[in-house]
């Protein structure tokens, strides 16, 4: 099988790895919908290479696997210090008793190889200790400075096949890189890898910018910015670096989203004060009006059968959130809890709505599924907002903002167990992340 | 930039007369013979000192209080005095609340503000808005005082001014 994958940074190819005599059952599975489960104990030792210059890599390769599996949660990479077996040919089947006796459950064995034509090629089998069988085994092919990447596909085909759920290692995330003090902070659009890696800035800081989010289908982002003057959505192109201004609209337009199939951008239009929801087609450029009430109606995020969306309103007195059909009828409101209810956000599984609450000076966000019930609070804060979705609907980051004077923004992710939240590393303080879809 | 924030703390203290620091609202160097102290008339700082150049709102409100209708009565009458003068009303709001939801708050803030001004006879031609939402804190703080102050209509002086 050769799958060809396409990429905006490069080509790159994966082919399965044969399996020989070894079945292609698992070892227990990883049921990623318990909170604060026993991780599962993996080694992960360093990818072989046949010079100095490919032991560097397999050895990075083999660091971003680790860390991204650790992050996660669900794995538990063991101390490379405590390794019986030294692997020496990432082909032959390893002295399983040996990883057995360090409690190792599954094991990554790959190799990096260089060709004459500067091509990377990297392989790799993951390893089930107890029941002594591969699991699944392939082969990558790209450029060598795309190391990085291939160590995200690594990852997520191991999560895959230990989890039965879609990865999300290798994606990437837009968000404001901040800069200065609170009365003169500097935004800039910046993209970086999911584990904080690759910084880049796609504006100078010259304009405000904010709200930034991927489409699910191709590499553009949408994104508010003050260049014109006046507040307005733009459109992004991350491969060509151009900008445009999404629509010639009568006044501000802010708080964009793509839709789930990426042909059309949700947004809410502010006339003489009055904020409401539209929606514009990115390929007619029609626009349509959804919500007119003279309340505040901003934050829409289709639902991904596109079928509805959800909003945030204070038609009803204070910010609580709606969801309507795409055509804007049938309006309901979902959230009658205690507290101020905001940018909410539907799920990539359709199954649930994050949003931000307010209550009592704090800031939560929660998740709440479509008919309202099922209200879960998953992360609390001063000043914590604005949820994005990983493409599989299991983690979540968010933006948290410390108080006062100095105050610092930072990014930050929880399961959506409630577990596992840790801070995302950016260069600098960071705010208003929003998840890329998968890259392949 | 320093000193417009200045000013606007000293308006606020002013406005809620809560007796604290009106001291702090302009330097007021009056110790030669030379020229009289104060702004220019017609300047934008004779705008700031006159009338004020920020009114306060309520949590989540963008009601107009007593306090900021008068102050919006001043800066209507120095408009009236000054006709060439465009202006910019910009809407801002405290850290409580989300991102999206302040800037549409801060564009309901910029208007009602307008929107009395064109009630007291300024053409409307001479007014555009703007929201910030969240995003221009003129105080950094995360206090009553602080997000009192960050609520607010803030009127600038785009053009027509004496320099």
């Amino acid at each position: 099988m050769l799958a060809a994958v396409r990429t905006f940074a490069a080509v790159l190819t994966a082919a399965c790895l044969a399996a020989g005599a070894w079945a292609q059952d698992g070892p227990r599975r990883i049921d990623i919908t318990q909170g604060n489960l026993q991780p599962m104990p993996i080694a992960v030792p360093n990818f072989l290479g046949d010079d100095s210059r490919e032991e560097k890599i397999g050895a990075d390769i083999a660091t971003v696997i680790s860390n991204n599996l650790a992050r996660s949660a669900l794995f538990a990479p063991k101390d490379p210090a405590s390794f019986i077996e030294r692997i020496r040919d990432a082909d032959v089947q390893p002295r399983f008793a040996d990883w057995r006796l360090i409690n190792a459950e599954v094991l990554l064995v790959g190799k990096a190889d260089v060709t004459a034509e500067n091509r990377l090629q990297v392989s790799f089998r993951l390893w089930d200790v107890f029941g002594q069988q591969q699991l699944v085994g392939l082969r990558f092919e790209t450029t060598p400075e795309n190391w990085r990447r291939i160590a995200h596909q690594v990852s997520d085909r191991i999560y895959e096949r230990l989890t039965g759920e879609q990865g999300y290692f290798d994606t990437r995330i837009v968000f404001i890189a901040e800069s200065g003090d609170k009365l003169q902070r500097v935004k800039r659009l910046a993209i970086m890898d999911q584990d904080g890696a690759n910084p880049v800035f796609l504006t100078n800081g010259e304009h405000l910018v904010l709200t930034p989010r991927f489409s699910p289908t191709s590499q553009q982002i949408t994104f508010l910015s003050y260049a014109s003057g006046r507040p307005q959505v733009y459109l992004f192109n991350i491969e060509t670096g151009r900008q445009e201004i999404l629509g010639d609209f009568p006044g501000m337009t802010f708080a964009p989203r793509f839709s789930p199939d990426g042909a059309q951008v949700l947004m809410t239009l502010e006339q003489n004060g009055n904020s409401d929801v539209w929606v514009m087609d990115l390929r007619t450029r029609q626009r349509r009006q959804l919500t007119s009430a003279p309340a505040i109606d901003t934050s829409p995020s289709m639902a991904p059968d596109g079928r509805q969306i959800v909003f945030n309103s204070d038609r009803g007195g204070s910010p609580q959130i709606y969801v309507m059909n795409a055509d804007g009828s049938n309006v309901r409101r979902i959230t009658f809890g205690e507290g101020r209810y905001s940018t909410p956000v539907w799920s990539p599984r359709g199954d649930l709505i994050a949003f931000t609450k307010q209550l009592r000076g704090q800031f939560y966000i929660g998740v709440i599924r479509p008919d309202g019930t099922g209200e879960r609070i998953i992360a609390d804060g001063y000043q914590i907002e604005g949820p994005t979705w990983s493409p599989n609907g299991r983690v979540i980051m968010y933006q948290s903002e410390t108080r006062g004077v100095g105050g610092r923004a930072e990014v930050r992710s929880v399961d959506l167990t409630g577990f596992n939240e840790r801070r995302v590393p950016t260069p600098g303080d960071a705010s208003d992340p929003a998840w890329s879809p998968l890259l392949d | 930039m320093k000193f417009k924030i200045a000013a606007a703390i000293g308006a606020a203290a002013m406005i809620a007369a809560c007796a604290s620091k009106p001291e702090e609202v302009v330097a007021t160097p009056s110790t030669g013979t030379t020229a009289p102290a104060g702004p220019t008339a017609g300047s934008v700082g004779d705008f700031q000192q006159t009338s004020g150049d920020r009114v306060f709102y309520a949590f989540d409100s963008y009601a107009l209080t007593g306090e900021a209708r008068n102050s919006l009565s001043q800066q209507a009458a120095w408009l009236q005095a000054y006709p060439s003068v465009k202006i910019q009303v910009a809407g801002n709001c405290d850290e409580r609340g989300t991102r999206e939801y302040n800037l549409a708050l801060g564009a309901r803030r910029a208007n009602a503000a307008k929107d009395y001004l064109v009630g007291l006879g300024i053409d409307p031609s001479r007014i555009t808005t703007i929201s910030y939402g969240k995003e221009r804190p003129v105080d950094p703080r995360s206090s009553e005082e602080a997000w009192s102050l960050n609520r607010n209509a803030h009127t600038v002086i785009v053009s027509g001014a004496v320099s």
